[in-house]
């Protein structure tokens, strides 16, 4: 079983998001330390293999919705369960929260960053992809607050601008990249 | 907007000030919330913090301390009370087709529904008996830590805007019955038919502090214990060990599990992806 994750990417996306995430993770060396967190808004009450369709695409092995009080390890990827918000601890496990949407969205982008940045701090890169809504925009300041590093996708190569915008004009001091660069991005700061 | 963003960025209370408000509200009022995830209940009192316009940390806990009205607002802040008829329907699929047939062999079916919020589970729970011609011979005990819950949870009124997602939660659980029958429509709600919930007893029940009360052939506690430390979840999963009957089931929310605590081998699963566990002995 790998070892516990001393460095956390975590990604958010919503709507257009997808193809970024699989290039992301196409790019990643294979061999890559770091624990990568993906928070993509999904439908809920209905069956998803995002997880499974990731792998496929990506080539990657070790995808996986995490389960309550599961350890975060490095090595892995995993995917934030449909319908939960999904938080860290401080022993370094992942915790789901099922309450009230917030911003219409579970999981919450803003929560999980929140959540993420308390715990990992300056060992933390999070990510704002492609998406309709402004979540995440809040999350990632709380991780610029605690030294971590801010990405965002530049609004002009997103499929839907609004999520990456409304990240930019919140956190000036966030990195704005294109697609391709994102994981060149990552590499050089963790 | 600007103002809000502000009011966010710093929060009000930190760890350390949550050690202390838990401290103090089980000594005034015996609830004990030290074994809950710090994540989620830290994000929730900062929450009610900003609700209730506390100046700083103190004052919340002074508030909280001397106005039990605070108190009890703040327990249905806190706890986390969201619920949908036949949430998961993949799990009631599970649920009719593999425990049902098995209930069916005992001549009085106990079952406990821990952590009952308003009741939306147990109703559900009920529908499946009901249709498995099961309900009469049911006993069912639905507990809550929160007495504002039980009470809505007995008055089998939900709100109307629900349910066309419920009904398509139900057809997909593999439900053949026409849904609107179970309840009945007023204005803008909807209440549960009373022979449908007449089986049900409902009492407060803390997983924190209380014990094993009845023996059961199913326990359903689906989503309350994420918002547990690890500590609190294997105390809480001995407890359900002890009420369950020989052979007895423990059915867990789809994201929660066994594999980490220190009864994982006392049960077998029923279904790995429903989280339903038997009882080994």
């Amino acid at each position: 079983m790998n070892a516990a994750a001393t460095n956390v990417v975590i990604i958010g996306g919503s709507a257009g998001c997808l193809d970024v995430v699989v290039q992301i993770l196409q790019l990643l060396p294979e061999n890559f330390e770091a624990s990568v967190v993906l928070v993509i808004h999904r439908m809920k009450n209905t069956q998803s293999k995002l997880d499974k369709m990731l792998g496929r695409k990506t080539g990657r092995k070790f995808i996986a919705e995490p389960e309550d009080k599961e350890p975060i390890r490095a090595g892995m990827v995993y995917l934030a369960p449909q319908n939960y918000h999904l938080l860290a601890e401080d022993d370094h496990t992942f915790s789901l929260d099922y309450s009230e949407p917030v911003n219409y969205s579970r999981p919450s982008i803003d929560l999980s960053f929140e959540s993420f940045a308390s715990i990992y701090g300056k060992k933390i890169v999070a990510v704002v992809l492609s998406g309709a809504n402004k979540d995440g925009a809040a999350g990632l300041q709380k991780v610029i607050d605690g030294g971590g590093l801010a990405v965002i996708q530049c609004p002009e190569t997103a499929e839907y601008p609004a999520m990456p915008r409304a990240a930019v004009s919140l956190n000036s001091t966030a990195i704005i990249s294109k697609p391709e660069e994102i994981v060149d991005c990552i590499l050089q700061n963790l | 907007m600007a103002l809000k963003i502000t009011m966010e960025k710093t929060d009000l209370v930190t760890t350390k000030d949550l050690s202390e408000i838990l401290d103090v509200i089980l000594h005034r009022y015996g609830y004990d919330f030290r074994g809950y995830a710090k994540g989620s209940l830290l994000r929730r009192t900062n929450r009610f913090a900003v609700e209730i316009q506390a100046a700083s940390a103190y004052e919340l806990k002074y508030t909280l301390v001397n106005n039990e009205m605070v108190f009890r607002h703040f327990l249905q802040e806190v706890t986390v009370n969201v619920t949908e008829l036949f949430r998961d329907p993949m799990y009631y699929k599970v649920m009719r087709e593999k425990v049902l047939p098995v209930l069916a062999s005992y001549p009085i079916i106990k079952i406990w529904h821990a952590g009952c919020s308003s009741g939306e589970e147990v109703f559900s729970t009920c529908i499946l008996l009901h249709e498995a011609g099961l309900l009469k011979r049911a006993r069912i005990y639905a507990t809550d830590i929160n007495p504002s819950n039980l009470d809505k949870a007995k008055s089998g009124i939900l709100p109307l805007r629900h349910m066309k997602e419920y009904t398509s939660n139900y057809q997909q659980s593999g439900g053949k019955q026409d849904f609107a029958d179970y309840y009945t429509a007023r204005y803008d709600h909807a209440i549960i038919h009373e022979e449908l919930r007449s089986g049900i007893v409902f009492s407060q029940h803390n997983l924190v502090s209380d014990n094993v009360f009845n023996e059961f052939q199913l326990v359903c506690c689906r989503n309350v214990m994420i918002y547990f430390n690890k500590q609190l979840q294997d105390r809480v999963l001995q407890l359900f060990y002890e009420s369950l009957s020989s052979l007895g089931f423990l059915a867990l929310g789809l994201k929660e599990t066994l594999q980490f605590s220190g009864i994982y081998d006392k049960f077998e699963a029923t279904h790995p992806t429903a989280k339903i566990y038997r009882r080994k002995d």
